[in-house]
């Protein structure tokens, strides 16, 4: 629990960042103070005042106390004279969603469903549960899945370890998983890395990363959650070095190797990085926390990875952005396209800060500078800091971590992609999560304020038949359709251009385009939206919209939006119908482009080259195996669009349990 | 004699202000709950919340989301016993699933280790997914439920610890 002591303060004083945002004394959620030994100086009289008040205050408070609602158990009630769906009086409107024209909800993703409107549950058929399985992303065989751990390449394979329940299909029991691959496209199922079998991670053998030692070590350093509920940080490596898969694991005897400092609560810490070399000699890890609302990140030194240093100050801090889950730290280069080693620090370097906010579910990174003499991360811009500027995608994307891949120089992401359907479905379909597709992250010199992700390369081994529809005209209000050998598993890369006189036309609009409050696909300006409509059956009743919408803003400049909208991507009410996006910076000469994968119950869409990314769940109820379609649209009023586009049907990823008669 | 009685008092007012500086807190987390009401009632009624941080009060909403929906579960097989029409017993027999497979072997787990541990999203997630169980199975009988009081106990109570949960957050 927190430290009411005010003279110990982990937080630097003379940090103008952490004067604003630290506050002096920390103060404990459940402020008791017994105040006898004020009391007694005070005089008899106003004592007996004072009790006599309290006494009056207390009867009051019975008072009102009685007048609490009763929950009836009368089970003789008859309720068919409620034809209203009944609601508690304090719960915002409801508000009919008509199938056709959703509206979007705006709302955030934690209330989502308690506000979304008459949810009558769909009857899911085990046919359109089964569709919902994807074919090419990682996902165990069963049960729930979320936060990817640990990735890393060692002995020629790539390794990946995740946040695993062995029971059931939602969080609990949390052990680690463990699969290897050599593409990062085809995996093999391993035994599990990690289970919950010591006092220090009883509760929860939860997230971690990986670091690789020159020497050929492996230090594995993961969040445990003790008996006694304290999230702890804990050491690990693997049993046996000559063991290229990595089997088995041995937890360090010494354990834990770190416990939250003072000031920092018990529940506050966790989700160790992968380390880096200091020029001291001694390596650094990153631990997300926070101080009341402020999100931290907070850096220890070591040099055996048993015994850690608390860094004076913090790595960075942003006011009421909340806990900071997953940090991520990591070194890209401004003019080379390959991905930096951990370490790597100098001129020609700018380093990402990333965090996963507690408080709403998304990913924030922000581009900076990480000083080799203070030791303090700063943002390019300030205002686009972490937790308030940009996201690493619009969509349902959380918990993401990045690692060096020195097989090929790449810097890569992995990030856990959960469900938006109803939990009753997950438990009857038995399983829950699937990860993104591997991107490489690399620095966006066109714009200098993005990194741009893009699916890893060896994603394209996986295309088979592939489809060019070149030029292709489209007239405002009007869809055409692509016909594709397999709309449920496909790649594909689309460029647009509007045509010029439209352009030029376009007015100034006095409202300000969001893609989130908008009305999605349906909503017409002049110059969009046009993009693909993916997962749609040949009415069009489904239908899962990824598109462009370019709007002249307050400022009389154009800009672009990039869009998925869910609110038609299915039938059923009783999953997330969102409409996400961005806008997407588009430098002068650029065609609008996008690239989608399309993988049953996951579309992960790219707009500019990676600049803006956005992850959707979806779950058609007709829209699914042959009777899905696609086709491209264009619904702007006035403006007519050319698109390019090639389309590769996918083959499904061989992704299963790794067999001992296996020739590796 | 003076100094026994003052002493008196000082014991008295301390218990006194001990017990509102608790009920502060439930009075407190229960105004950013959308059922101020059924909050303090439910809260009160439990005698750990006079100890509790705004965790462990979450966790007792918990408790009484689990003990309603055995209670539902428990009504739902009288109601079969009753030989209903068969619609109603399919429906019936829905709920019974959504109640005991989702909402008590998986929603009520989930969020009592996630709040024991510390990772208060997932325990919103439990809270919301009982809600939502609750609601579909009182949708699903289309405006003819038998136990509307028992869904809407075990949904206004969901919502609640929601609610409470989201202040960890």
């Amino acid at each position: 629990m927190a430290d009411p002591n005010p003279a110990r303060t982990f937080a630097d004083p003379e940090d103008p960042i952490i004067a604003a945002t630290v506050p002096d004394h920390y103060t404990p959620l459940l402020d008791v103070d017994p105040p006898a030994g004020e009391n007694s100086r005070r005089p008899l009289k106003g004592f007996l005042v004072i009790l006599s008040g309290l006494v009056l205050v207390g009867l009051l408070m019975a008072l009102i106390s009685e007048n609490g609602p009763s929950v009836s158990q009368d089970s003789q009630q008859n309720d068919l004279t409620l034809n209203a769906p009944a609601e508690s009086t304090n719960i915002s409107a409801q508000f009919l969603e008509p199938a056709s024209r959703g509206p979007s909800t705006g709302v955030s993703e934690k209330s989502f469903r308690l506000h979304s409107g008459v949810r009558a549950p769909f009857p899911w058929s085990n046919t359109m549960l089964t569709w919902q399985r994807t074919g090419y992303h990682f996902q165990p065989e069963k049960n729930w899945m979320n936060d990817p751990n640990g990735p890393m390449f060692y002995g020629g394979w790539y390794h990946f370890f995740y946040q695993y329940n062995p029971d059931a299909a939602v969080w609990g029991n949390i052990v680690w998983g463990h699969a290897v691959s050599k593409d990062l496209i085809e995996w093999l199922h391993l035994p599990l890395a990690m289970v919950a079998d010591q006092w220090y991670d009883t509760n929860g053998v939860w997230t971690g990363s990986a670091t690789l030692l020159s020497d050929g070590q492996v230090i594995m350093l993961y969040t445990g959650a003790t008996n006694e509920s304290v999230q702890v940080q804990n050491l690990a490596y693997p049993a046996d070095l000559s063991d290229p898969l990595l089997v088995d694991w041995v937890k360090y005897p010494g354990n834990p190797v770190l416990v939250p400092p003072p000031g920092i609560d018990d529940k506050d810490f966790r989700d160790p990085t992968t380390a880096w070399y200091w020029p001291d000699g001694k390596w650094r890890i990153a631990i997300g926390s926070k101080v009341n609302k402020t999100g931290i990140s907070l850096v220890y030194n070591t040099e055996d990875f048993k015994k850690y240093e608390l860094i004076e100050g913090v790595l960075h801090a942003v006011p009421g952005t909340g806990m900071w889950e997953c940090v991520d730290l990591y070194p890209v280069s401004l003019k080379e396209d390959n991905g930096l080693d951990t370490s790597f620090n100098g001129p020609g370097v700018k380093h990402v800060l990333k965090a996963s906010l507690d408080d709403d579910k998304n990913d924030y990174y922000a581009i900076g500078t990480y000083s080799l003499e203070s030791g303090n991360w700063t943002p390019d811009n300030p205002n686009l800091d972490v937790g308030i500027g940009l996201r690493y995608d619009y969509g349902k994307f959380y918990a993401s971590k990045t690692f060096y891949d020195q097989n090929k120089q790449r810097r890569i992401l992995w990030g856990w992609i959960g469900e938006t359907d109803g939990e009753s479905a997950d438990i009857k379909k038995g399983w829950a999560s699937v990860q993104s597709i591997p991107r490489t992250v690399v620095f966006d010199k066109k714009t200098g304020t993005n990194i741009l992700q893009w699916p890893v390369a060896e994603i394209k081994s996986l295309r088979k038949s592939s489809k060019k529809f070149d030029k292709l005209e489209v007239g405002p209000g009007s869809v055409v359709t692509l016909e594709v050998e397999k709309a449920t598993q496909m790649d594909i890369t689309a460029e647009f251009e509007i045509d010029k006189e439209a352009l030029k036309r376009i007015g100034e609009s006095d409202v300000e385009y969001s893609c989130r409050t908008s009305g999605g696909s349906a909503q017409r300006g002049e110059l969009g939206p046009f993009g693909l409509l993916l997962l749609a059956d040949e009415g069009r009743c489904e239908q899962t919209p990824v598109y462009f919408y370019v709007a002249k803003g307050t400022d009389g400049q154009l800009k672009t939006f990039f869009c998925t909208d869910e609110s038609r991507s299915s039938l059923a009410n009783d999953v997330d119908k969102r409409i996400f996006g961005s806008t997407v910076p588009v430098i002068k000469g650029e065609k609008l482009s996008m690239r989608i994968l399309v993988d049953h119950s996951i579309i992960e869409s790219f707009a500019q080259g990676g600049r803006t990314c956005i992850t959707s769940r979806v779950y058609p109820t007709k829209a699914i195996y042959g009777a899905a379609q696609l086709y491209v649209f264009n619904n702007a009023t006035s403006a007519s669009i050319t698109a390019s586009i090639q389309t590769w049907a996918m083959k499904s990823a061989y992704i299963r349990p790794y067999s001992s008669h296996q020739e590796s | 004699m003076r100094s026994s009685v003052f002493l008196l008092c000082v014991v008295g007012l301390s218990l006194t202000q001990i017990q509102f500086s608790s009920a502060d807190l439930v009075k407190q987390t229960c105004r950013q709950t959308p059922n101020y009401d059924l909050c303090v009632q439910t809260l009160r009624s439990d005698p750990r919340s006079s100890h509790a941080d705004v965790a462990g009060l979450a966790m007792v909403m918990v408790d009484m989301i689990k003990a309603k929906s055995i209670a539902t579960l428990h009504r739902i097989s009288e109601l079969l016993g009753t030989a209903p029409h068969p619609k109603t017993k399919a429906t019936l027999r829905r709920c019974a699933e959504l109640y005991d497979n989702a909402v008590l072997k998986a929603d009520i787990p989930s969020a009592m280790e996630a709040l024991k541990t510390g990772n208060p999203k997932f325990a919103e997630q439990g809270a919301n997914d009982a809600a939502n169980e609750a609601d579909s199975c009182e949708r699903a009988f289309s405006g003819a439920s038998p136990i509307t009081s028992f869904n809407r106990s075990v949904s206004d109570l969901s919502r609640v610890a929601s609610a409470i949960i989201r202040l960890l957050l």
